[in-house]
């Protein structure tokens, strides 16, 4: 079960910020993020690898993006 | 194409991009832009509104091949990537009301982020002080982003929409064509040039053009911003964007002293003042507006060439923005501050504090 942070529609830096939220929330486990442009797909990975997370998978999805990042 | 979309995200992809624009904008300084504003988007767009008539300040009027360029060579990289994406949507407005003060705030320093960076690689000291009050514009703008500070979701909408802007852009370089600057006419068609002052140093129209098209295209693939390269710094501790800058200010810096333009010092800068506080005030507001609409000039007129209207909107607040500095005398000038630039810093200061506080979005 993951937990799911729907950034769609918002722009940098927002669903960066809102990604570092949940992870600071759940520590660790599986996070799903949702984006709708490229730009936030890179900035959502970038920032969840320097905080110790692995990003699992990346999925197109509609217009935009599934992006799972995990930690042990 | 695979490898080069990934290389652009890299760190060593934001560093070369820095780097192009690090040698280019010196060289078109030396190509006949004005001194230390070898690309400045606050002040082209300025120049712009100036050509276009929207203000009458004769010494900054010429239509820059450089911001037609931005946007469409963006385009260019959003279609060959397939990264193009029509969206609007969220808060339109403010995004006009940011753009217009950030613009303000900038013409009172008299320069866009990019340009307080490529003062300070010329040599120009009161850069520092631009900087300076850019960072703590944009660190005050990072408080209301903890805070909650949202303008809400933009929404998919028709790809005419996120055409508008390069539309305009390319109607710009049509009017450029048809009515081409004539010596020693100020006007041309429907256009202005300036006979004296900055507006009237430019490079040669194509090469401006195509320095244009190639940063444009560039900045769209390592999603470059001045602004978001000190935001990430001060929220996350992320340095990837605040590579880039620092490429940029070195490779012009060398540059620079290559082609015989680095001169240091305060006093009689190009197209400067040093009156330190106001220099440090106007980037205030600018940096807390940039960071407010979440982006700065150049990442605008880039997020307008990919399909946002949003920051399409932006643009034209900041070429709106540019017409109200030079017609109420809000815009500096080599002697000091305009006769109500002071108090438009403040103003401008207020609406974008009025602006963090009231759009907090609070999770549910």
């Amino acid at each position: 079960m993951s937990n799911i942070v729907d950034a769609r529609g918002f722009s940098c830096p927002q669903p960066v910020l809102m990604t570092l939220d949940e992870i600071n929330k759940v520590n660790k486990g599986q996070i799903e993020v949702l984006v709708d442009t490229d730009t936030s797909r890179e900035n959502v990975s970038r920032a969840a690898t320097s905080k110790g997370w692995q990003v699992k998978d990346v999925k197109q999805e509609g217009d935009g993006y599934r992006i799972t990042i995990t930690k042990e | 194409m695979g490898i080069l979309k990934n290389f652009f995200a890299t760190r060593w992809g934001i560093i070369s991009v820095g780097s192009f624009i690090g040698v280019f904008a010196p060289l078109l300084q030396k190509l006949g832009n004005p001194g230390n504003m070898g690309i400045c988007v606050a002040c082209f767009e300025r120049d712009i509104a100036g050509a276009l008539g929207l203000h009458r300040a004769a010494v900054v009027q010429y239509m820059r091949p450089e911001i037609i360029g931005f946007v469409l060579g963006s385009l260019i990289a959003a279609y060959i990537f397939k990264e193009f994406r029509p969206r609007v949507g969220s808060a339109p407005i403010v995004r006009f009301v940011l753009g217009a003060f950030a613009m303000i705030g900038a013409l009172v320093f008299l320069g866009c982020p990019w340009r307080a960076l490529l003062r300070l690689a010329g040599g120009d000291g009161n850069g520092i002080l631009g900087l300076a009050g850019l960072i703590c514009g944009i660190w005050i703008g990072t408080l209301f982003l903890k805070g909650g500070y949202s303008l809400g979701r933009t929404e998919k909408t028709h790809t005419s929409v996120g055409w508008l802007l390069p539309l305009i852009m390319l109607g710009f370089l049509v009017l450029m064509l048809m009515s081409p600057q004539v010596k020693g006419q100020t006007k041309s068609g429907v256009l202005f040039y300036s006979l004296k002052g900055p507006g009237s140093m430019h490079a040669p129209l194509i090469i401006s053009l195509v320095i244009g098209l190639a940063i444009g295209f560039l900045a769209q693939r390592s999603r470059f911003c001045t602004m978001g390269a000190f935001r990430d710094l001060i929220l996350f501790r992320q340095a990837h964007l605040f590579m880039g800058i620092c490429a940029l200010v070195i490779v012009a810096f060398i540059t620079n002293l290559i082609v015989g333009q680095f001169h240091p010092g305060f006093l009689k800068q190009p197209v400067a003042h040093t009156m330190a506080i106001w220099n440090f005030g106007g980037m205030v507001v600018a940096g807390l507006a940039f960071a407010l609409a979440g982006g700065c000039p150049g990442r605008q007129l880039f997020l307008a060439g990919e399909g946002d209207g949003d920051a399409a909107v932006f643009v034209l607040g900041m070429i709106v923005g540019a017409a109200f500095s030079h017609n109420f005398g809000l815009a500096s000038s080599p002697k000091g501050v305009g006769p109500h630039g002071i108090a438009a810093v403040i103003i401008g200061l207020l609406v974008c504090i009025f602006i963090g506080f009231t759009m907090r979005k609070r999770a549910a």
